[in-house]
């Protein structure tokens, strides 16, 4: 048995956000409630430090650490996006969170959400996926319900609700697999398989059935069908801070999970998984756009476009293992959808009515006029999930189109313009309020009290920064290659 | 140069950006003109000084290619020719015109100045690039706009529903051209998105079912955008809730998008299929020819009864390209007569019909109708706006004279001995087109005056003021100057022409 590689210096990432939650967690039951922005603080540096370290290793070759953690470009750029995307969400979330009640708990419940996110990523081995799952899942249930609304509650309970049952339904797939594959780390597991199917032993229906319960769960963190039913209820109910940050980071790294899952654990020859991704991916984009149509609340309307966002990643997952363009595609997508999809909500943050934070599209009546950078930024944001050059969504669709096409599922590519043409019309139903007068019930609106500056900031940053990527793609696309 | 004359525009934006929208609107639309002049008299240079250039057949002068995204092959490459040249100079005509004729705009003339400006910097770009992603940003960006136009600046409530479908259809049409762009860059070894190099590697010279699927994706893109029968349905309502300058700048230099994308992208990309399907593409043209004369023949609302004839008009350019494909019939200057004539159809239409919806704006201002059996008799009280709409309409159906006349007989010329049949059947065209324009002159301006008094009419009935005219009669000048005078332009197209037909026969 060669040597393990124990250097706990390769995670210091994974460190700092735990090291932040522990001191924040311990440093806030200290602090008076008027000093807890101190934990914000100690949580924007840990990402800050995370992002530095990140990117002072990113050159570094690939290894694999503790036996079933691999460092390697696709890890290191999942951690850049989850970290920038946290920071967003952090900024975001300011305005909600700040001299709450239970202030302290917020931060240190999103640092470790953002850790099992990028543990998932990172893991080789099932077990470890397994519990990097558990750890994005737990501290969001509690985010959900951070608000103590009726409507928060009752998304937490569904989301765990819908968490239990998709956990317990991993595990049961990972004890699958394992008895298919006599092994649950990635490496072993492929060689298993291989032999078996070599040699005529092989157990495809025990091993089909194992990956798809793994990929249930996995779904269940991404959003996607099958284990989608949460999304609209969690992101109606919870803030809008709370609902960006659940269907934008575990998400990212579910799917990176996805990814290595796939193309490190199971052979295409094994198990037709390319078709079984199509169809969760098929099934996602439509599903989740059929669903939004009808959408009056902004944040079900986000839900839903989530559900479908999710749709378009999973393309570049089924053809993984046949075009050496799939995995920097999923990279792109994923971190184009994150800044996107972070900086909508952050605009749903940011406008109040007289009764409270704007929830519906006629809330947003006559934005344009009343705050026309905020519109100018939602408009950017939203015609960016439909995927409008020069943004990066574009970029990010361009590439998983190509991906998808080169690896013969150009049926898929069709669906998937068919499903883009079909959003846009509810991100129009969105936009369309923006540019009309206001209804007479709004009156003046902007002095209720809630400025909402941060929030309002985030928004601005993300559709900059969707557009900045759009035209100096080629930077980020620098590193997303790498990615074998 | 080329960056400049196209973002020039949207510079000029940036500028008035931070600007108050209490101030005045003359502000904001005196800057657009100002822009919209400088442009144009950059165009004038480029155009004097492209014989100067010496750039060969199939060159390209005033080249700019930057690396943009490299390790996906895709470039920022502009450069024109004489494809491109006649129709950026045309693009900026026509929103000098409509920034004139703006000057009466009230409501809420800030935005609507920007909008503009970001129109015109993404139809100047779109007939200079010269990558396909670069091509498929402008394209898209000019739905974008155009929506924001009509939606904010149309008629009414129907104004939104319109302009939903006109973003959802020629969306949906994007999105085709897109697939067919990923498709000829997997083709092409090494993988690229650029003009040039896919035009000079001709990836697809095969053919093939391959080839084929790839023509279908771009030649649906672009014949929704264009549009012809049967993508065409978004065009009459999104025409008669735009406002007029709105609807000029569709119809004179968005629907030239799509034309030009199949001289640009479809011909010398795919020559092979091009060929085999230039048949199909003949019909089509000859369909919508015949069909839009006919439904136009039937309208009682005078901008939808335009809005068909530019159905109409486009089919022209479509039988000129598709005669160009059919090598094995035509002889080689015949086909190039075809596409010339395909080409200054383009620019003639984009005058003509700009004029012809800017007048229509005129009559709405005054009447708050398009119908035409609201008026009767304006020759005697609006004698000027009278001899514009006249002129315009005698253009428009092909009067020996005007540009269209040049175009159309190029066209038929051209494409005669390649597919008579056909080419006999669309001819009929011209004479649905005269017989509707002689119906609708006499309906509107002869017999007894009558105006609408329906509410919110409440002003005088007055002919053409000075900005009006002056956005207007230009236009028509250089119809006609075309129609007499045609040399000057077809110096610089049959070249460019002749070099298409090369690429599509080898």
């Amino acid at each position: 048995m060669e040597m393990m590689n124990e250097d706990p210096g390769a995670l210091i990432p994974e460190l700092a956000l735990l090291g932040a939650a522990v001191l924040g967690l311990l440093a806030g039951s200290w602090l008076p409630r008027r000093r807890q922005w101190l934990i914000a603080a100690l949580a924007g540096l840990a990402f800050v430090a995370g992002i530095v370290a990140t990117a002072l290793a990113y050159t570094r070759p690939a290894e694999t650490v503790f036996g079933s953690y691999a460092i390697d470009p696709t890890t290191n750029a999942t951690r850049l996006i989850v970290l920038v995307a946290t920071l967003l969400a952090v900024g975001a979330s300011v305005d909600a969170a700040r001299g709450q009640r239970r202030e302290t708990e917020y931060w240190v419940l999103l640092l470790l959400g953002a850790l099992g996110s990028v543990l998932m990523a990172g893991a080789t081995d099932l077990l470890l996926l397994f519990a990097a799952f558990l750890l994005a899942s737990i501290p969001l249930y509690a985010l959900v319900g951070w608000s103590a609304t009726s409507t928060g509650t009752e998304g937490a309970m569904k989301y765990y609700l819908s968490g239990a049952f998709a956990g317990v339904t991993m595990i049961t797939g990972v004890t699958l697999l394992n008895a298919a594959g006599r092994g649950t780390a990635y490496v072993p597991l492929r060689e298993n398989l291989t032999a078996a199917a070599a040699g005529g032993r092989s157990m495809p229906a025990l091993a089909a059935v194992g990956l798809v319960a793994v990929l249930a769960g996995l779904a269940f963190k991404a959003g996607a069908v099958p284990a989608q039913f949460w999304v609209p209820d969690v992101s109606d109910g919870a803030p809008a801070p709370v609902a960006g940050i659940v269907t934008t980071i575990p998400k990212i790294g579910a799917l990176v999970a996805v990814y290595r899952l796939l193309t490190q654990a199971i052979p295409e020859h094994a198990i037709d998984w390319p078709l079984i991704v199509a169809i969760l991916a098929a099934a996602s984009m439509s599903l989740g756009n059929l669903a939004a149509f009808l959408q009056t609340s902004v944040q079900r309307l986000l839900g839903y476009s989530a559900i479908s966002q999710v749709g378009y990643v999973l393309m570049a997952a089924a053809v993984a293992a046949r075009t050496p363009q799939a995995g920097p595609a999923l990279l792109l997508y994923l971190a184009a959808y994150a800044i996107t999809n972070l900086g909508a909500f952050a605009v749903a943050a940011a406008v109040t009515t007289p009764e409270g934070p704007a929830r519906t599209v006629n809330d947003y009546r006559g934005l344009a006029r009343r705050r026309p950078v905020l519109a100018g930024a939602l408009v950017v944001c939203l015609l960016g999930l439909v995927g409008t050059p020069p943004t990066a969504v574009f970029l990010g669709k361009l590439a998983v189109f190509t991906a998808a096409v080169d690896g013969g599922m150009a049926w898929l590519t069709v669906l998937a313009i068919v499903n883009t043409v079909a959003s846009l019309f509810y991100y129009l139903r969105w936009i369309a309020p923006l540019f009309t007068t206001p209804a007479p019930t709004a009156g003046p609106s902007e002095n209720h009290g809630l400025r909402r500056r941060w929030a309002s900031g985030v928004a601005v940053v993300a559709a900059l920064t969707t557009l900045i990527i759009g035209v100096g793609a080629q930077a980020l696309l620098g590193l997303l290659t790498t990615v074998p | 140069m080329l960056s400049l004359i196209v973002f020039l525009p949207a510079a000029v934006a940036v500028v008035l950006a931070p600007l108050p929208a209490r101030l005045p609107g003359h502000v904001f639309v005196g800057a657009w003109i100002a822009a919209a002049l400088a442009d144009l008299a950059l165009i004038v240079t480029a155009w004097v000084r492209l014989p100067a250039a010496g750039v060969g057949p199939g060159g390209f002068a005033f080249e700019v290619r930057l690396p943009w995204i490299p390790s996906v092959g895709i470039s920022y490459h502009l450069g024109v020719d004489g494809l491109s040249l006649p129709l950026l100079a045309m693009t900026a005509v026509l929103f000098l015109a409509c920034g004139v004729f703006a000057l009466r705009e009230t409501r809420r003339v800030k935005p609507f100045v920007l909008f503009f400006l970001a129109l015109q910097t993404v139809s100047l770009g779109l007939f200079a690039a010269l990558d396909l992603i670069l091509f498929f940003l402008f394209f898209d960006l000019s739905i974008v706009f155009m929506y924001f136009v009509i939606a904010g600046w149309g008629h009414a409530e129907r104004a939104r529903s319109a302009a939903l479908k006109f973003f959802l259809y020629t969306f949906l049409g994007s999105l085709a051209l897109l697939l067919g762009f990923i498709l000829l860059f997997l083709a092409a070894t090494p993988h690229t998105f650029d003009i040039v190099e896919l035009a000079a590697a001709n990836p697809l010279a095969a053919g093939g079912p391959y080839a084929a699927l790839t023509l279908l994706a771009i030649g649906v893109g672009l014949a929704v955008k264009t549009p012809t029968v049967p993508f065409h349905t978004w065009l009459p309502p999104a025409h008669t809730e735009a406002p007029a300058t709105g609807s000029a700048i569709l119809a004179g230099v968005l629907l030239k998008m799509g034309t030009y994308g199949f001289v640009r992208i479809a011909m010398p990309l795919l020559p092979t299929s091009w060929r085999q399907y230039a048949l199909v593409v003949l019909v089509v043209g000859a369909v919508s020819v015949v069909y839009g004369a006919l439904v136009a023949l039937a309208q009682a609302n005078l901008k939808r009864m335009v809005a068909y004839t530019s159905i109409n008009h486009m089919g022209y350019v479509l039988v000129g390209i598709g005669a160009a494909g059919l090598v094995a019939a035509g002889d080689a200057q015949a086909r190039t007569l075809a596409t010339t004539g395909a080409l200054v159809q383009m620019v003639s239409h984009g005058l003509i019909t700009g004029a012809l919806f800017l007048l229509a704006g005129v009559l709405y201002d005054r009447g708050r109708t398009y119908e035409l059996d609201s008026y009767s008799g304006l020759a005697a009280r609006t004698p000027r706006f009278a001899a514009l709409f006249a002129v315009a309409a005698f253009a428009s159906l092909g009067l020996p004279g005007f540009s269209g006349f040049i175009a159309e007989f190029q066209i038929f010329t051209g494409s005669l001995p390649a597919a008579p049949i056909p080419v006999a059947i669309a001819v009929t065209g011209i004479l649905v087109t005269a017989a509707l324009f002689l119906v609708a002159l006499q309906r509107l301006f002869l017999g007894p005056l009558r105006l609408p008094d329906a509410p919110g009419t409440p002003r005088a009935f007055t002919d053409l003021r000075a900005a009006e005219l002056v956005a207007i009669a230009p236009l028509l000048a250089l119809a006609t100057l075309i129609g007499l005078a045609p040399r000057f332009l077809l110096e610089l197209v049959e070249p460019a022409a002749a070099a298409v037909n090369t690429l599509v026969a080898r």
